[in-house]
């Protein structure tokens, strides 16, 4: 690996049949990723099973219940690396009763993988998959065409699905869809190219997830560094040391820079921006710093430091497009805390404005119960005001989620528009 | 001009950086869960940068199963005195002593399920709302299911089918009297991912890690090292190598493996070139398919 590798986050979703778990296994197993003991319990479990040859699909198995009913329940984490990159794959159920899953593993990837069979075409599922990757704004999706063997690996079928499919993803907003034929059964151009569709122009699968341009998908322009905690040593060394601690969401902050800590309105300018290792002159999203500022103002968890000429908007009526990942209900009018980057309030659901039917992708003014799984656009109104972004300019500061607290348990998801 | 984008390792160390301080923000008493392992050692050097110029604002907490290797004990007790931290030690002898559990009996006896029990006893009786520990999902495949922010119930156990959703970089902690939470900072990592930072950052591991000559046994498939616990077949004949450990766990259970690595860099090289998983030289994953994942419910690491 060089110094330079970065790392990228990608997510699958699929369900039962549509090869999304044998394509995980074919990108670990060609990319050597799967070590021998584990190579020998998938046979010993596949011969056990009565299956021919070895079930790469077996690897992505994870706990006792999934292993008996042969199904993916939660989201499960896989890792491999080439000599270019280290890839985290989000391996997600592609059912629907599984929406809230597939949500949070988008949550976090920087590419989406879509599966379609190229016997079947865009169906349902596809159209749900492709609407939570432009929900989520995941800035890269890539089509698979799987199956191609089962299609005499035709260029005609290949053209029609991506006529289907770019029918529908017109009202999406997703700014970089790709599409490759493949058959992750025989590894067709998913990390070797295919001699079997040489009319194929295009990257194998794992070439396009190596090469892609993701350095521009972070947000570059709007400072925002929600302060998580306050560092005071209070040692002989750093006797009036006060950092402010956090993780930079989004822009690039520089030593002497005019800032303004919302919410209160303070404005000093950045006197240090430190690390164990070094003193920076400028800090950009996603690096964990402590900051330390000219002036002496009253700073803590939940403030938010930003560049005074670019604020975010405090508000406490926000609009938002709310994922419910509960199996209870919500509460109509029912208080809940609201979590923004690492500022927390209570809030209150006013109204439901629209639910999305995540088959056909039509709003529903009627039925306004949020229920798991759905996927609404509702109103809300904080007790105090908090420093948004629209999501689809900051996916950090653009995020919340809802807790109940009579349970402790994470309710519900939500991106500002 | 900057390039403004972070390679892997500093995005892996940035993520790791900010759960820690999310966890000293979110509960009152939290500890590090500190075996003297290399991902333990990972995790208490993230948290040094986490909180400088500050110190490492809680205790490292040991579970002490007796049967430690010499070097482990000495290298936790250096690294305290160095980070000038509280360290609190949870004894299984004691938990033996006091009745709380039962020496398992024959050959293969570890004390490997025993320090569910003391584990849970010391979270207990000190109070303790979140233990961060040094896991990663890439170990065994219960664990690629785990959150970052893992909730276990008043007993101490974990119910992998009904996890909090964890959302872009939100972590709700929330938690009720009596229920405590575990943190991964370091999730995301790999073997590899480990071996390359430490490297990187040249942090200082125990010597166990390197190659050495040492007194070993052949059983399951690895060099078991010889101890005042070994209890010898007939067969069995106690021979010197030189070996090394990938990871490091009860004396009576750490295989080595046969190996001339005895810098980081050669280590680094030879993981690379693997084709066992580390965990693979572990007889207490070995008792069954889902032998992780049982004791992980019950409230192991």
């Amino acid at each position: 690996m060089l110094d330079n590798n970065q790392l990228l986050r990608f997510t699958t979703a699929g369900s039962v049949d549509d090869g999304k778990s044998t394509l995980i296994g074919r990108l670990l197993y060609d990319s050597k990723s799967i070590f021998e003991d584990q190579l020998q319990a998938i046979e010993t479990t596949s011969k056990k099973k009565g299956h021919d040859g070895v079930d790469l699909a077996l690897f992505t198995d994870g706990l006792k219940d999934e292993r008996e009913q042969g199904i993916t329940i939660d989201v499960a984490y896989r890792y491999f690396t080439t000599p270019k990159r280290k890839f985290i794959i989000a391996d997600t159920p592609g059912h629907i009763q599984y929406t809230r899953n597939m949500v949070t593993g988008a949550s976090t990837a920087n590419a989406a993988i879509i599966l379609v069979d190229a016997r079947h075409g865009v169906i349902e599922q596809t159209k749900r998959h492709s609407f939570i990757a432009s929900l989520l704004q995941i800035p890269h999706v890539i089509v698979c065409i799987n199956k191609m063997d089962l299609v005499d690996y035709s260029e005609e079928a290949y053209n029609k699905v991506i006529n289907q499919f770019e029918e529908f993803s017109s009202k999406l907003l997703v700014h970089d869809i790709r599409f490759i034929p493949i058959s992750a059964l025989n590894g067709d151009n998913v990390v070797n190219r295919s001699e079997n569709m040489t009319w194929y122009q295009g990257a194998p699968l794992l070439h396009t997830l190596e090469t892609m341009h993701i350095s521009s998908d972070i947000n570059k322009v709007d400072a925002r560094f929600p302060v998580q905690t306050v560092l005071r040593p209070q040692s002989e060394a750093h006797r009036d040391y006060r950092g402010y601690a956090g993780r930079v969401a989004s822009g690039i902050f520089r030593v002497g820079d005019e800032v303004t800590v919302m919410p209160s309105g303070f404005t000093s300018k950045i006197k240090t921006i430190d690390t164990l290792d070094q003193t920076l002159s400028e800090a950009h999203a996603p690096m964990s710093v402590s900051i330390t500022l000219e002036d002496d103002i009253d700073i803590s968890r939940g403030d938010m430091i930003v560049r005074s000429n670019n604020k975010p908007e405090p508000s406490q009526d926000i609009e938002v497009m709310l994922c419910w990942l509960n199996n209870s209900p919500a509460k109509p009018r029912a208080k809940y805390s609201i979590r923004h980057t690492s500022n927390e309030q209570k809030a209150m659901i006013k109204e439901v404005v629209y639910k999305i039917n995540i088959e056909s992708l039509d709003r529903n003014t009627e039925d306004k119960d949020l229920k798991m799984n759905d996927i609404s656009k509702v109103k809300i109104r904080t007790t105090k005001p908090i420093m948004v972004d629209a999501y689809r300019e900051n996916r950090t500061t653009g995020s919340i989620i809802l807790i109940d607290d009579t349970t402790n348990e994470t309710v519900a998801a939500g991106m500002i528009v | 001009m900057s390039k403004y984008y972070l390679n892997y390792l500093d995005e892996l160390e940035s993520e790791a950086i900010f759960i820690l301080r999310e966890v000293w923000a979110q509960f009152d008493n939290p500890v590090i869960l500190f075996s003297g392992g290399k991902d333990s050692i990972l995790v208490t050097h993230l948290a040094k940068k986490a909180f400088y110029p500050a110190k490492i604002p809680f205790p490292l907490m040991h579970v002490d199963t007796g049967h430690n290797f010499p070097e482990t004990i000495q290298f936790r007790d250096d690294i305290i005195k160095d980070l000038g931290v509280q360290l609190i030690v949870g004894s299984v002898q004691e938990s033996i002593d006091d009745g709380r559990v039962a020496e398992e009996k024959g050959k293969n006896a570890t004390r490997n399920a025993l320090q569910i029990t003391t584990l849970l006893d010391a979270i207990e009786s000190n109070k303790i709302d979140c233990a961060i520990g040094g896991g990663r999902r890439d170990e065994e495949k219960a664990r690629a299911k785990e959150r970052f922010f893992s909730h276990r119930d008043d007993f101490g156990q974990w119910d992998p089918k009904n996890q909090r959703p964890e959302l872009w970089n939100i972590f709700n902690g929330k938690h009720f009297e009596g229920e405590h939470f575990r943190a991964f900072p370091i999730s995301n990592w790999t073997e590899m991912d480990v071996w390359n930072y430490i490297k990187r950052e040249n942090i200082a591991i125990p010597s166990l890690y390197f190659a050495h000559e040492r007194e070993v046994v052949w059983r399951q498939d690895s060099w078991i090292p010889n101890s005042e616990f070994l209890i010898l077949e007939d067969h069995e004949e106690i021979v010197t190598k030189k070996i090394r450990f990938r990871t490091l766990g009860d004396i009576t259970i750490t295989g080595g493996i046969e190996s001339d690595a005895d810098t980081l860099e050669k280590i680094a090289d030879e993981v690379s070139g693997m084709r066992q998983t580390e965990r693979g030289n572990r007889s207490d994953d070995k008792r069954s398919e889902s032998a992780m994942e049982d004791r992980k419910r019950q409230g192991y690491f």
